[in-house]
C-alpha cells in the first residue's frame, strides 16, 4: 500500500479544488498576465483529474513566485532561479508526483539559466512554466534577459545594448523534448498547452507571455496573437528539430517586430525521460524511493555487511 | 621517532602508483597485526609533481603521521615535465629524492631507483648522508621491473627491498598482492618481488640500518579506513540513498564512494551542473521524503550558501559535508587547512542555525555523520560534517566492530497519512506545517503526495500553514522557535556526551585545545610533553555548532592556561571559543599552521616549550605563535 495515497487517486474534475480555502488577496496588479497562468494551470490540472495533494509546484522569486500562494498544492517557494533543481530531485525521489516548476524570465533565463539548460539537457519529466514579461517586475522595472534591444529602464538609461535571449531556441538546443509558447491573452490555448506539457513524458518548457501593465507599458498586450499550429501561413513539422528551430527563430524575431506567434514548436515523444534513462542503466530503482522509508518489511543494508570486506 | 616503529615514505610523481602501492603496504602490515597511519602529500596535477605517501607502522596504536620519517623509497618522477634545472618547477625528476631529505630522521634509510635518479645531481648529497648517518641503497629498480614485467612494477621491487631491509616477512606482502592484483599482472609482480628481495640481500649490507618492523597483534578484526570511507558508510547506515554533487578536491572522494555504492543499494546519485544545484537537489529529495546529502569543498560550498539558508527557514532536513583545503579562493587544492570553519558556521544571509560537527578520527567521522543525519531529520535543520583533506585521505586501522551497528532509516519528524488526519489544519483546511506551539521547536512535517498534508514551504517568513507573512508577532515567534531547535540539540548532545574528548592527566596544569582532525596529533604531542616533565592535558572539540559551552568552559577553568592548536592563519577556533564563552582571551594563546602540511607532534612540542613556556621566537615560519590577550 502506498504511503502517498493522493498519487493517482480518482478525483472530480473541478478547478476550484486548486483555489486555496482562504484565498489571499493577490499581490498581482490589475491586468497582470500572471492571472492568465494561474487560470490556465487550474484548468489544466482539473482537466487531467489531478488532486492538489499529488502536485508539487516549485517557484522562484519574483511576481511569478506568488503562484504558490494562489494555487493550492504542495508548494515550494524557493530562491531566485533555483526552482528547477528542487523540482528535479523531488521527481526523482517520488516519480508519481506531478511536478511543475515556475518562475519569471529573469529567474529562469538569467540567474537560473544554468539550471534551465541542464534540466532540459537531462530531460526530466517535469513541466517548466516561464512567466515571460520581458522585464523585472517585482523589483520595479529593470531590464531583463528577454527585454528587447534598446529597452530603456532605470538600470539601462540609454537603452539595452544587448540582444534579447532566445528562450525557445535555447530550450531546443539544450535538449527540451516539448517546447511551446503561449500568452495570457489566449486562455484556451494556454490551458491546452499546459495539459499537453504535463502529460508529456520528459522536460516540457512553456514560455508564457505575461504582460506587465505596470512596468512594461511599452510592451504590447501580446495581441493579436497567431497560433502557428492553426494558421495556414506557418507550415512546419513540430516533430522535426530542424523545422522547429527555424520556426522558433522566426517567432523570436517577430515578437519585437509586433507579431505575436504562439503554439507548439517542438514535440519529441520518442526520447526517453531522464528517469527512464537512469533506470535503464541501473542507477534508479523501479519503485519510488520515497515509498521505501514507509515499508516496514524493507531490510536496510548496512556498510558492515556490504562494504567492509574490501577494507580487511 | 622511536626505534620500534617504521615511518616509510614512498615518493614519486602523480601517476606512478604511489597511492595504491602505499595502500597495499599499509593493509598488509595491518593484517600482520600492526597499527598503521598514512599521510598523503600530492599536487593538483594528473601526472608528475612531487608526491609522496607516508605509512607509519607500530606495534602500539598510532594517532598521527608521527615526526619526520625513517625510510625513504624514492622512485623518481617518471612523468617529470622538464627535467632541467632552469625549468620553473626545477628538476622534477630528481624531486622524489631531493625534496624528501630535509625531513628524513638521523640513521634513516634511503632506497632510490638508480635507473631514474642520479644522486650526483643533488648538492652535498654524500656530505648530508654522512652527517645524518643515513644508509643509502642505490638500486636499479627499473631494470629489475623491466626484466620480468613492465617498468611500473618498480614499485613492487621497491617494496621488496623495503621488506628485506626492515625485516618484513615477504609473505605478508605477497599474500596481499595475490588478493589485490588480477592474475595477469600478479605473476610478473611476484617474480619482480622475489628477484629484488634476493638481489638486495646478496649485494647490500641490509643489516646495517637499525630499523625493523616490530611484531604486533590485534585483539579484534581491523579494517583500513579513510575519513572519506567512514563518512560515506555513516551516511549509508543512516539510510541516505540520495546524493547530489559536483566534483571538487578533496570532497570528491566521498562523492565517488557514494556514487559507486548507491546503485547497488537502490539509491540515486546525481552529478549536477554546479554546487547551487547540488545542495538544492539534496533539499528537493529530502523535502519529498528521501534521506539525502550533498557536499563540497571551500569554493563549491560558497555556492551552497543560498540553499543552506533556504533549508534553515523552510526547515528542510539537509546533510552537507565540507572537506576543507587551503584557501582563500582556489588556494592550494590538495593541501589541508581548517580555515573554512567560520565560513561553514555562518555563511548565508540571516542568523545561522545549523549543526556543525568536526570529527577527529575516522571512527568519529562515522558516528558523527550518523548523528548529523539523525539531528537533521529529527529537528528539520541543516547538519554539516566539516573535515579536511587530512582526515578525508588518511588511512588508519579501525576495529571492524565500529561499523557493526544497526541501520537507521527513520525519517524523523514526519507524519504518516494516518497521523495527518488528526494533525492540526487551518480553517481553510491547510496542514499547519510550521506551528507556533511546539515543545522543542520542532513542528512535524508532511511529504508531497500524502493526502491531506499540503502546505507551502517558502523562503519568505511564513505563518503556520506556510503562507508568507510579515507580521512582527509571527516573525518573532517563528524565529524563536527555529532558534530553539539549536538549544534542544545542545541538550541532546550534552546528554550523549559522546564526541568532545579530554585526554591526559585530569589534574594537569596546562591545556592544549584543538578541533577536528588535529586531535590525534595534539594528543601525541601531549604524551611527549608529559614525558618531558610538563603537566599537560588535551581538549579535542568535535562539536562546533551548537557549541559545547559547558565542556569547554570547565576545561579552561581547570588549567592555568592553554595553547589552541589549529590550521588557520587567523586563530578562528580560538575566536569561536572566546565568542561562545564571552572571555578567556587572557587564558588562550594560539599555535597556527597554514603552510599546507598538517601539524606533526614535534611542531606542537616546539610551540609549547619554545614559544608558550620560554617566550622565545619560533625558528622558522612553519608554525606561528600568537600570544594570549595582554601579551
Amino acid at each position: 500500500m502506498s504511503a502517498f495515497s493522493a498519487i493517482g487517486e480518482e478525483t472530480e474534475k473541478d478547478q476550484n479544488e486548486f483555489t486555496p480555502g482562504l484565498e489571499p488577496q493577490p499581490t498581482w496588479c490589475p491586468g497582470c498576465g500572471d492571472f492568465g497562468v494561474l487560470k490556465a494551470l487550474k484548468g489544466a490540472a482539473a482537466e487531467l483529474g489531478l488532486s492538489p495533494d499529488e502536485m508539487m509546484v516549485t517557484t522562484g522569486i519574483g511576481c511569478s513566485g506568488k503562484l504558490n500562494s494562489y494555487f493550492d498544492a504542495y508548494g515550494f517557494h524557493t530562491i531566485h532561479g533555483r526552482s528547477l533543481p528542487i523540482a528535479r530531485a523531488a521527481k526523482l525521489a517520488n516519480p508519481g508526483l506531478t511536478v511543475i516548476a515556475a518562475g519569471g524570465d529573469g529567474d529562469g533565463y538569467g540567474i537560473g539559466g544554468n539550471h534551465f539548460m541542464h534540466t532540459a539537457r537531462e530531460n526530466h519529466d517535469i513541466t517548466y512554466i516561464v512567466f515571460n514579461n520581458e522585464i523585472f517586475g517585482l523589483t520595479k522595472g529593470q531590464t531583463s534577459p528577454t527585454s528587447p534591444m534598446g529597452h530603456k529602464s532605470k538600470t539601462q538609461p540609454h537603452g539595452s545594448a544587448k540582444t534579447p535571449l532566445r528562450p525557445l531556441s535555447l530550450s531546443l538546443n539544450a535538449g527540451a523534448s516539448y517546447v511551446a509558447r503561449t500568452a495570457a491573452v489566449n486562455p484556451n490555448q494556454a490551458k491546452d498547452i499546459i495539459v499537453e506539457a504535463i502529460q508529456h513524458d520528459g522536460f516540457s518548457h512553456v514560455d508564457f507571455l505575461t504582460q506587465c501593465p505596470t512596468w512594461n507599458k511599452d510592451a504590447r498586450q501580446y495581441v493579436p496573437y497567431i497560433d502557428i499550429n492553426d494558421s495556414d501561413d506557418y507550415e512546419f513539422d513540430k516533430t522535426s528539430r530542424a523545422e522547429a528551430s527555424e520556426m522558433m527563430f522566426e517567432t523570436e524575431n517577430a515578437l519585437h517586430e509586433g507579431t505575436v506567434l504562439t503554439g507548439r514548436y517542438y514535440v519529441d515523444e520518442s526520447r526517453p525521460s531522464y528517469q527512464q534513462e537512469k533506470q535503464r542503466i541501473g542507477e534508479m530503482p523501479e519503485e519510488p524511493l520515497a515509498e521505501r522509508y514507509f515499508d516496514d518489511s524493507y531490510e536496510w543494508e548496512r556498510s558492515y555487511d556490504k562494504f567492509l570486506d574490501k577494507h580487511k | 621517532m622511536t626505534d620500534h616503529e617504521l615511518i616509510w615514505r614512498i615518493a614519486g610523481g602523480s601517476g606512478d602508483g604511489i597511492a595504491s602501492t602505499s595502500q597495499n603496504f599499509a593493509k598488509a602490515l595491518m593484517r600482520a597485526g600492526l597499527h598503521v597511519f598514512t599521510h598523503r602529500h600530492y599536487p593538483s596535477r594528473i601526472r608528475g609533481g612531487h608526491t609522496y605517501t607516508e605509512v607509519r607502522v607500530s606495534a602500539d596504536p598510532v594517532k598521527s603521521r608521527g615526526d619526520g620519517y625513517n625510510f625513504l623509497l624514492a622512485l623518481g618522477d617518471s612523468f617529470a615535465r622538464n627535467p632541467s634545472e632552469g625549468a620553473y618547477y626545477g628538476n622534477e625528476e630528481i624531486k622524489p629524492l631531493s625534496e624528501n631529505l630535509d625531513e628524513l630522521n638521523e640513521g634513516g634509510v634511503i632506497v632510490y631507483d638508480s635507473g631514474l635518479l642520479d644522486a650526483d645531481e643533488i648538492e652535498n648529497f654524500d656530505e648530508r648522508v654522512e652527517e645524518n648517518d643515513w644508509h643509502v641503497f642505490d638500486i636499479n629498480l627499473r631494470e629489475i621491473a623491466r626484466e620480468h614485467g613492465r617498468e611500473v612494477m618498480r614499485n613492487t621491487a621497491g617494496v621488496a627491498v623495503t621488506c628485506a631491509i626492515a625485516d618484513i616477512e615477504p609473505d605478508v606482502i605477497k599474500s596481499l598482492m595475490s588478493d589485490a592484483m588480477p592474475e595477469k599482472i600478479l605473476e610478473p609482480n611476484l617474480t619482480v618481488f622475489d628477484d629484488a628481495y634476493e638481489m638486495v640481500q646478496e649485494e647490500f649490507d641490509i643489516a646495517a640500518p637499525d630499523i625493523s618492523v616490530p611484531e604486533g597483534e590485534h585483539d579484534e578484526d581491523q579494517v583500513l579506513i579513510s575519513g572519506s570511507d567512514a563518512i560515506a558508510y555513516g551516511a549509508i547506515d543512516e539510510g541516505c540513498r540520495f546524493i547530489s554533487g559536483y566534483p571538487m578536491t578533496p570532497w570528491t572522494e566521498v562523492f565517488v564512494i557514494m556514487s559507486q555504492n548507491l546503485p547497488e543499494l537502490g539509491g540515486i546519485s546525481e552529478q549536477v551542473e554546479d554546487e547551487i544545484a547540488a545542495a538544492a537537489l539534496a533539499m528537493g529529495a529530502s523535502h519529498a521524503g528521501v534521506k539525502a546529502m550533498s557536499g563540497s569543498s571551500g569554493g563549491g560550498f560558497s555556492l551552497m550558501s543560498e540553499p543552506l539558508g533556504l533549508a534553515e527557514i523552510t526547515e528542510t532536513p539537509l546533510v552537507l559535508v565540507e572537506a576543507m583545503r587551503a584557501g582563500p579562493s582556489t588556494g592550494m587544492p590538495t593541501k589541508p587547512e581548517q580555515s573554512d570553519m567560520e565560513h561553514v558556521l555562518y555563511t548565508s544571509q540571516g542568523d545561522s542555525h545549523r549543526v556543525v560537527f568536526a570529527p577527529a578520527t575516522a571512527a568519529e567521522a562515522y558516528y558523527q555523520t550518523r548523528k548529523a543525519f539523525k539531528l537533521a531529520y529529527d529537528y528539520q535543520i541543516p547538519s554539516i560534517v566539516l573535515y579536511d583533506q587530512k582526515l578525508g585521505g588518511e588511512l588508519t586501522n579501525v576495529p571492524a566492530s565500529v561499523f557493526d551497528e544497526e541501520p537507521n532509516a527513520d525519517l524523523g519528524s514526519v507524519l504518516t497519512e494516518e497521523e495527518l488526519v488528526d494533525a492540526p489544519h487551518s480553517d481553510a483546511g491547510t496542514f499547519e506545517r510550521f506551528r507556533h506551539d511546539t515543545e522543542n521547536g520542532v513542528s512535524p512535517r508532511s511529504l508531497p503526495g500524502q493526502k491531506g498534508g499540503r502546505y507551502l514551504a517558502s523562503g519568505n517568513e511564513h505563518e503556520p500553514t506556510g503562507h508568507i507573512s510579515e507580521s512582527p508577532e509571527n516573525r518573532v515567534t517563528q524565529m524563536n522557535r527555529r532558534m530553539q531547535k539549536v538549544d534542544s540539540i545542545r541538550a541532546e548532545l550534552d546528554d550523549d556526551n559522546e564526541f568532545n574528548t579530554v585526554y591526559g592527566p585530569e589534574d594537569a596544569e596546562l591545556g592544549l585545545i584543538t578541533f577536528g582532525s588535529q586531535q590525534g596529533t595534539v594528543e601525541e604531542a601531549a604524551d611527549i610533553l608529559n614525558e618531558n616533565g610538563h603537566s599537560v592535558k588535551v581538549l579535542g572539540v568535535s562539536e562546533l555548532m551548537p557549541f559545547p559551552k559547558e565542556q569547554v568552559k570547565s576545561f579552561l577553568e581547570s588549567v592555568d592556561e592553554a595553547l589552541v592548536v589549529e590550521m588557520t592563519a587567523s586563530a578562528q577556533f580560538r575566536g569561536l571559543v572566546q565568542k561562545e564563552l564571552g572571555g578567556y582571551g587572557d587564558t588562550m594563546s594560539s599555535l597556527l599552521k597554514y603552510n599546507g602540511n598538517p601539524f606533526e607532534p614535534a611542531d606542537i612540542v616546539e610551540g609549547f616549550e619554545t614559544a608558550l613556556l620560554e617566550g622565545e621566537e619560533l625558528p622558522d615560519n612553519r608554525t606561528k605563535f600568537v600570544p594570549k590577550v595582554g601579551e
